[in-house]
C-alpha cells in the first residue's frame, strides 16, 4: 500500500475528489510565470513542460505582507492589540517539488525554536498536504545533490509523485500523505513493472544531477575563518543589493514589522525584507554594524551554509532550486561562491 | 497556542524625566490583566518590546527587578520614531509590552561570588534592575562583595538619582559613581570609568563584572579588567542590534550564528571573541 498508481487519464477524478475535503492547488500559468495557484479541474494545471514555479512557495505560509494584529483608536479597547490570525483553509498541493518541500522543512525549523513558535507559519502548514513531483529533467541552475538533497527527495513531502507517462505513481510518506491517496477511488495498485519504472527515472535523474561542489571544508572552519575569507570583496563587487535573490529564495525568511494606521485604528503586518538592504541593520543611533554590500553578500551566504548549519544539526540553509542563480540581474551564482567558501 | 508576537496591554502609571537633557525618561508601567502580570517572569538582563499603537515595536531592556513588585520599569531614550512617540504618551495611556525576551545576566554563575558593575551613561538599565536584585533582602547573602562603577558626562545625566542615594547610604555595596569632569555641586568622583576602574581595582578573585556602556567606555574599560586579571569568561556584557521580533525568527539582529535577541543579549567577552563584530 505504500505505493499506489493513478491513470493520467483519472486526474480529472482526482482533482473533484480531493476537492471534496479540501482546497485543490497546483501550478498555474500566469503569463510568463508560473506559479501554484487554486485549480478547480486538471486542465487548470500547467503540467506540460513543467519545471518549477518562478517564485519559491513560501508565500503560500509565508506571504509577501501579512496581518498579524490589529487595534482600535477609540472604545473599550483603544489601543489594545487584537490577534488577528485568520482561520487556515485545508489545502493540498499538487506538484511541489522535492526542493521546495525541503524549504519548508527547514523553514519549519526557524519558525520554532525551544521557546517560540511562529503560528501564523504553522497554522497555514499544518493545514496543507504536500504531493510532490520528483524531478526528471533538472534545470541547469539545479543543484539539489550538492546541498544533501535529490530530484525525489522524500524530506518535508507527504506524498512523492513520479511521472511515469501514462501514469502517475503515487508514494505516500506521511499519515496526511496516506489518508489522501486512500480517500481517491481511482487509485489502483501498481504494477512491479511501475515501481521499477520509479526506480529507473529516480536513478536518473540522480545521475544527470552531479555534485557541483563540496560543503565540507565550510563545515570545519571556524565562523571567523569564513567570515574573514578575502572572498568576500570580490563575491560582493558586482552586487546591486536589489534583494531579487532573497525574495525568490524558498529559505529566506526575514521579515520586518510594521504598524499601518487607519483613521479608526491599524494593523500589525509583517512584510519580507532581505539582509541585502542597508536598513536592515542600521541602529537609532545610525551606527550601521553591516554598513556596505560587502557584509550584507556575506552575511546571506554564510547564514545559509555556516550559521544555519551549526544552530540547525547539520542542516544547509539552501535547498539547490537555482532560482537565485537564474534571476540574479549581474549573474552572482550561488554555486561559484561557495566552491570559493569551500576552497 | 500563545501567540509571541501579541503584546501585554499596559498603563503607564508614571513618568520620571531622568536627565538634565530631557531626553531620557522613566516609564513605570503596570498590567491591565492579573494574568499576563503573573505570565511575564523575568530575570534582570532581559528585554521587552515595547508597542506604542500605529508606530510600531522597539526593543528596550527592562530596568526593575522582580523583587520590586508587579510593576515594570523601563528607560528610553528618545531617539527614532517609536521612542519619540513613547515620550509624547501621558501618564494613563494604554500602551503594549511583550516580552520577557532574552537570555539574563549569568545569575547562577555569579552566586557565591563578588560582582563588580561597570556603567556608563543611559546603558544603566538592566544594571539598576541587577543592582536591586542582588541587594533585595533574600537575594543579598548570595553575593559576595558588590562594587558599583557608574559615570555619566554630568551630575544632570545620571540616571536614578533617588536609588543612586539609597545606595550610596549602603555598607553593603562599594558605591563608585563618577562625572566626566568638576560640575558646581558635585562632591563625588571626577574621572572617566576607565581610569575609576583601575583606582576602585575591583578584585578579579573568585568574581565576575558585568559591563555595559558607549562603545568608548567599553573598548578602554576592557584593557583595565584584564590588567586587574578577570579572565573574558569572567568578562560579561550586553549588546544590541536593530530587532524586530524579538524571539530570533526574523534574521535581523545577529552577530554570527548567535541572534542577540534570544540568545542574547548577554553574553561574555569570551563568546564575543568567537563571533563577528557585526554590532
Amino acid at each position: 500500500m505504500e505505493y499506489m498508481r493513478l491513470n493520467k487519464k483519472n486526474m480529472a477524478v482526482f482533482i473533484e475528489e480531493l476537492g471534496r475535503t479540501c482546497e485543490v492547488w497546483g501550478p498555474v500559468k500566469e503569463g510568463e510565470q508560473v506559479k501554484y495557484a487554486p485549480v478547480s479541474n486538471a486542465t487548470d494545471m500547467a503540467l506540460d513542460g513543467f519545471k518549477n514555479s518562478t517564485m519559491s512557495p513560501k508565500e503560500i505560509f509565508f506571504p509577501q505582507s501579512e496581518k498579524m494584529l490589529s487595534f482600535r483608536r477609540e472604545g473599550e479597547d483603544a489601543n489594545i492589540y487584537r490577534d488577528e490570525q485568520a482561520q487556515p483553509t485545508k489545502k493540498a498541493i499538487f506538484g511541489i517539488r522535492p526542493c521546495d518541500a525541503r524549504a519548508f522543512r527547514i523553514l519549519d525549523m526557524i519558525f520554532k525554536n525551544d521557546q517560540f513558535t511562529d503560528n501564523y507559519w504553522f497554522s497555514k502548514r499544518d493545514a496543507t498536504t504536500l504531493v510532490g513531483l520528483g524531478c526528471t529533467e533538472p534545470c541547469s541552475t539545479c543543484f539539489c545533490t550538492s546541498v544533501n538533497s535529490h530530484p525525489f527527495d522524500e524530506k518535508g513531502l507527504d506524498v512523492l509523485v513520479s511521472d511515469l507517462g501514462e501514469h502517475y505513481l503515487f508514494k505516500a510518506l506521511t499519515k496526511k500523505g496516506r489518508e489522501l491517496v486512500a480517500g481517491i477511488s481511482v487509485m489502483r495498485e501498481p504494477s512491479d513493472a511501475n515501481i521499477e519504472a520509479h526506480m529507473v527515472l529516480r536513478k536518473k535523474a540522480e545521475d544527470v544531477m552531479t555534485v557541483q561542489f563540496g560543503t565540507d571544508k565550510v563545515k570545519d572552519k571556524t565562523v571567523l575563518e569564513l567570515f574573514n575569507e578575502d572572498c568576500w570583496t570580490g563575491i560582493s563587487e558586482p552586487c546591486l543589493n536589489c534583494s531579487t535573490c532573497s525574495y525568490v529564495c524558498p529559505t529566506c525568511h526575514c521579515f520586518d514589522i510594521q504598524d499601518e494606521v487607519s483613521k479608526e485604528g491599524g494593523e500589525r503586518v509583517r512584510n519580507w525584507e532581505s539582509c541585502m538592504t542597508w536598513i536592515f541593520t542600521v541602529h537609532a543611533t545610525g551606527h550601521n554594524p553591516r554598513p556596505t554590500k560587502k557584509e550584507r553578500v556575506r552575511q546571506r551566504f554564510m547564514h545559509k551554509f555556516k550559521y544555519i548549519p551549526m544552530k540547525r544539526n547539520g542542516e544547509i540553509g539552501c535547498v539547490g532550486c537555482g532560482r537565485c542563480v537564474a534571476l540574479c540581474p549581474v549573474n552572482i551564482d550561488i554555486r561559484e561562491v561557495v566552491k570559493q567558501m569551500n576552497s | 497556542m500563545k501567540n509571541p508576537y501579541l503584546p501585554y496591554p499596559v498603563r503607564i502609571e508614571k513618568t520620571v524625566i531622568e536627565t538634565e537633557d530631557r531626553n531620557i525618561k522613566s516609564f513605570k508601567l503596570v498590567f491591565l490583566n492579573d494574568d499576563d502580570c503573573k505570565t511575564f517572569d523575568y530575570t534582570p538582563g532581559q528585554f521587552a518590546q515595547l508597542s506604542v499603537t500605529g508606530k510600531g515595536e522597539i526593543p528596550i531592556g527592562i530596568a526593575s527587578s522582580p523583587t520590586e513588585g508587579d510593576h515594570l520599569l523601563f528607560t528610553v531614550n528618545k531617539m527614532g520614531v517609536v521612542t519619540t512617540a513613547l515620550h509624547n504618551l501621558i501618564e494613563g495611556s494604554i500602551m503594549g509590552v511583550r516580552g520577557p525576551l532574552g537570555n539574563s545576566y549569568p545569575f547562577d554563575k555569579m552566586k557565591g561570588k563578588d560582582v563588580t558593575i561597570i556603567g556608563g551613561g543611559y546603558a544603566f538599565t538592566t544594571l539598576r534592575a541587577t543592582i536591586v536584585y542582588m541587594l533585595d533582602k533574600k537575594n543579598r547573602a548570595d553575593f559576595g562583595k558588590i562594587t558599583l562603577i557608574y559615570g555619566a558626562r554630568t551630575p544632570g545625566m545620571l540616571l536614578y538619582k533617588d536609588t543612586l542615594a539609597e545606595w550610596s547610604k549602603r555598607d553593603d555595596i562599594n558605591y563608585n559613581v563618577t562625572v566626566d569632569r568638576d560640575a558646581p555641586g558635585w562632591t563625588g568622583r571626577v574621572g572617566f570609568v576607565p581610569a575609576v576602574t583601575e583606582q576602585v581595582a575591583p578584585s578579579s578573585k573568585n568574581a565576575i563584572a558585568v559591563i555595559c556602556g558607549p562603545p568608548v567606555m567599553i573598548k578602554y574599560t576592557l584593557p583595565v579588567m584584564i590588567k586587574l586579571g578577570f579572565t573574558p569568561e569572567q568578562t560579561i556584557t550586553s549588546l544590541e542590534n536593530r530587532m524586530k521580533c524579538g524571539i530570533g525568527i526574523c534574521g535581523r539582529c545577529n552577530v554570527g550564528p548567535e541572534y542577540v535577541c534570544k540568545d542574547g543579549p548577554v553574553f561574555s567577552m569570551a563568546q564575543l571573541k568567537e563571533m563577528p563584530q557585526e554590532y
